[in-house]
Formats: structure tokens, sequence, C-alpha cells
């Protein structure tokens, strides 16, 4: 079998129909294993008591908000190199997902913050590296939003995503580098206690869970962007009779 | 090569001479944003010394946006954008020599009304002096990046806002760097890291973003 034939998207189609539920029953059982881990079998932390619990949402969150952007970047480039038009397809529909992430990291970072530190925001340099990786996130889909050229769109949208790309690690050492000059706050984020080898596991599950549900509903989305591009075809207005 | 690169130049620079009203308000704009800030947060010499670096880099940054929504915008009205873009020089050639074009007429005056608002920002002389160093490395970097995000909004309804919206967190970097020289000078920790730092990112984007802002005009004027 050919790998490449399900970079047809009505090949691919038919293929993310099938994974589908797959992605999402193992997301749904994972995250109700990492929740009962989270809120049950994980012990009080000493320091923290149990406020720490929000980071088995917060870190899977923030990990999954980078990741998908690098994800995004290469879908974007190889859609760029070989012109293939499933793979903008797959970096439109992950986009959405990539800002639900990061605002959710933030907002649980704020939630977090409150109790640990006093203060819901404070300039530390992944708070503000996350921020501005959402207004990346903000800023590619409203360029998708603005061009009604499919084409277009889809070609701009990946070079925007790649420059940002090339960007983040420049942000990300630069808001470093200023908030260790501006001496703001006394908190050090590096200097994290080590953690009981449960709690890690219930991070590790929310964060598998978290990787899984990116993947089934980005893949509902791509089967959407599909069916709309594709609408002219026979096999898409049959299925759209169909539904 | 260099001729054509000299052509686009002479030609950018021919037009905004011919109309000076847009090249003032830009400059114009600058003022008045830099001016804004004593008005809101009180008239204090020590609170406007601690302020006035980045102040002014932030209204730079937001000056230069201004102006880059209509980089490329006249010349894809009149058509005569896509001739340049179908002619067999490189379209690397013409991002470059637009963003230069950019940066001559917009960047350069910036330079020179920088001293005058930062005796108003109560900013030492030395501190000026980086302020003007940090603002020569920086704006090309404004001009540079800016032009990919005048590449990808050409022709687009709010091209002007969406262009705000993709390319200020790339200006980020250029921000921190230049407004902490300034800031590394008036506290005694020297400005040469951030100078350096920011120089870097002037090549890296010098060597990246007229690339992919080629690119992008081609996408754009398909």
């Amino acid at each position: 079998m050919n790998l490449y034939t399900y970079a047809s998207p009505a090949n691919f189609y038919v293929l993310a129909g099938k994974l589908i539920p797959w992605f999402s029953w193992s997301a749904g059982l994972l995250a109700v294993w990492g929740l009962y881990i989270s809120f049950f079998l994980a012990p009080t932390d000493f320091q923290q008591s149990e406020a720490y619990r929000i980071i088995f949402i917060h870190v899977p969150a923030a990990w999954m908000s980078m990741f998908i952007y690098l994800v995004m970047a290469f879908w974007g480039a190889i859609g760029l190199a070989f012109n293939t038009r499933l793979s903008f397809m797959m970096a439109r529909a992950l986009a959405p997902t990539g800002a639900l992430f990061t605002f959710i990291a933030l907002w649980t970072g704020a939630l977090w913050g409150k109790p640990m530190w006093g203060a819901w925001w404070v300039w530390d340099a992944r708070l503000t590296s996350e921020l501005i990786l959402l207004f990346l996130y903000v800023g590619i889909i409203a360029l998708w939003a603005a061009i009604d050229d499919v084409r277009r769109g889809d070609r701009a949208g990946s070079l925007l995503t790649l420059i940002g790309a090339i960007n983040v690690p420049i942000i990300y050492f630069s808001v470093k580098w200023w908030n260790t000059l501006h001496q703001g706050s006394s908190i050090n984020l590096m200097k994290a206690p080590s953690m009981a080898a449960i709690m890690l596991q219930g991070m590790l599950v929310m964060a598998i869970a978290a990787w899984l549900y990116t993947i089934a509903v980005s893949l509902v989305r791509v089967r959407r962007i599909i069916l709309e591009r594709e609408r002219q075809t026979d096999w898409a207005k049959a299925i759209l009779e169909r539904e | 090569m260099h001729r054509f690169l000299l052509a686009v130049l002479r030609r950018d620079l021919t037009l905004a001479a011919r109309r000076r009203g847009d090249w003032l308000i830009a400059q114009f704009f600058f003022v008045m944003v830099a001016s804004l800030f004593p008005l809101g947060v009180g008239p204090e010499p020590e609170m406007l010394a601690r302020i006035g670096p980045g102040v002014l880099w932030v209204a730079a940054t937001l000056a230069s946006l201004l102006s880059l929504a209509r980089l490329f915008e006249d010349d894809h009205r009149d058509g005569s954008l896509e001739h340049m873009v179908l002619s067999p020089e490189p379209t690397v050639l013409l991002v470059l020599g637009k963003s230069l074009a950019h940066w001559l007429i917009y960047g350069v005056p910036l330079l020179l009304i920088a001293p005058v608002l930062g005796i108003q920002f109560n900013l030492s002389w030395e501190a000026i002096l980086v302020l003007e160093i940090s603002l020569l490395l920086g704006t090309p970097i404004l001009s540079l990046l800016g032009g990919v995000g005048a590449a990808l909004t050409l022709g687009l309804r709010g091209g002007g806002v969406l262009l705000t919206l993709l390319i200020l967190p790339l200006y980020i970097p250029a921000l921190i760097f230049g407004a902490g020289a300034v800031d590394g000078v008036m506290a005694g920790t020297g400005a040469e890291a951030h100078l350096s730092l920011l120089g870097a990112f002037m090549v890296l984007s010098l060597m990246i973003a007229p690339w992919i802002a080629a690119a992008a005009l081609r996408v754009s004027l398909e």
C-alpha cells in the first residue's frame, strides 16, 4: 500500500472518518484516567496545597500550544515545498486548537498564579512568550479569515507561520533576557521542586489525552474543510446529499 | 542586479519626494504618540526618563507600521507592481529595494526627530546617543519585517489593521533590545550586549525577510 494515497483529499476523508472514533475515545478515556489520578491519587503538595493540581491541565495545554505551532509550520512548509493541498488544510485545521490551548495555558496559569504568587499576572518570560504565541495564532487565523481566495490564503498563512516559527526562539530568548535584566519578580519558575512520581504520571497521561484530543478534533475539522473545498466533485456531492 | 536595486530605490524616493504630505504624516504621528505619554502618566522628570526609551521605541514601531500599509499598495493599484514582479529581475531585489526606500523615507527621519523627543523625556546625552544607535540598527528591521506583512496583506479589505496584528509580535525582539540598550546605559550596565543582539537580529532579518516577502508578493499577485 502506498502511503501517498492518503495525500489525496478524497482518500484522506475516508481514512480520517475511520480514525476519528479511535482518537476521540482514547482521548476521552485517558482524560478520565488522568483526571482521576490528578484529583484522587496524587497527594496534596506540602508547599502549594491543593492549588497545585491545576498543573495537570496547565502543563499539557502549554506543551500542546507550542507543539501545535510547530506542526502547523511543518505542514505549511510541506505545502509550500510540494504543493500538496491537504497539508494546507491540516495547517488550517490545527490553528483553532492551538489558539485554544494557548488560551487555556494562560488562563489556568493566571488561576494558579493568584494563590501562589499573589498576582494574576507577572511579566515572567514564559508567560510573556506564551502571550506572544497567542498573538501569533490570532494573526494567522485573522489572515486566513481576511483572504477569500483559498489558494492565496493557504500560502499566505503558511508563510506567516514560517516566519513566526523562525521568530519564536528569538522572541523567547529576548523576553527571557529582558526579564532577567528588569529583575521584576523574585519568583523563579525554573527551579520547580522535584515532582512525585504519581504527579508526573498524572501529567503525562493528561498530556497524551490532550495530544489525542488535538488529533481527533483537527481530523474532524479537516474533514469539514475537505468537503467544503471539494464540493464541486462527485464524491463530495454524494456525501453532502446523504448528510 | 545593482542597477535594478538602484532603480527601484530611486523610483520610490522620487515618488516620496513628490508627495511630501504622506511623508510628513508618519513623522508627526511619531511626535504625537510620544507627546501623549507625558500627558497620560504625568510630567515628573524621573518617571519620564524611566519610561522614555520604551515609549520612543513603541512610537517608532507604530509610526513605521502606519506607513508600511502603503508599501506596495499604490503600485498594486495602478498595476506597475505586477510589471515589476513579471520583469526578469529577481523579486527579492524589488522587495529589498522597496524596504530600503521605506527605511530611508520613514526610518531615517525618526533618527533626526528622536533626540528632540529624548530631551523632552529628560534623557541624558549618553542615553540619547545610545537611543540613536539603537534606532539606526533597529529601524531597518521594522522596514524589512514590515515588508513581509505588507506583501501578505496586499489588497485585502482592512489590510492596514491586519498588518498591525500580524507584524507587531514579530517586532518584539527589536523593541526589547532597542529600548533595553538605552535602559542599560541609564542603569550603568552598558548597552553593548543589547546593541550586538539588535545588530544580529537586523542582519538575520536582512537575510530572511526579503525572500519571504518576495514569496508572499508572488502569492498575493497570483
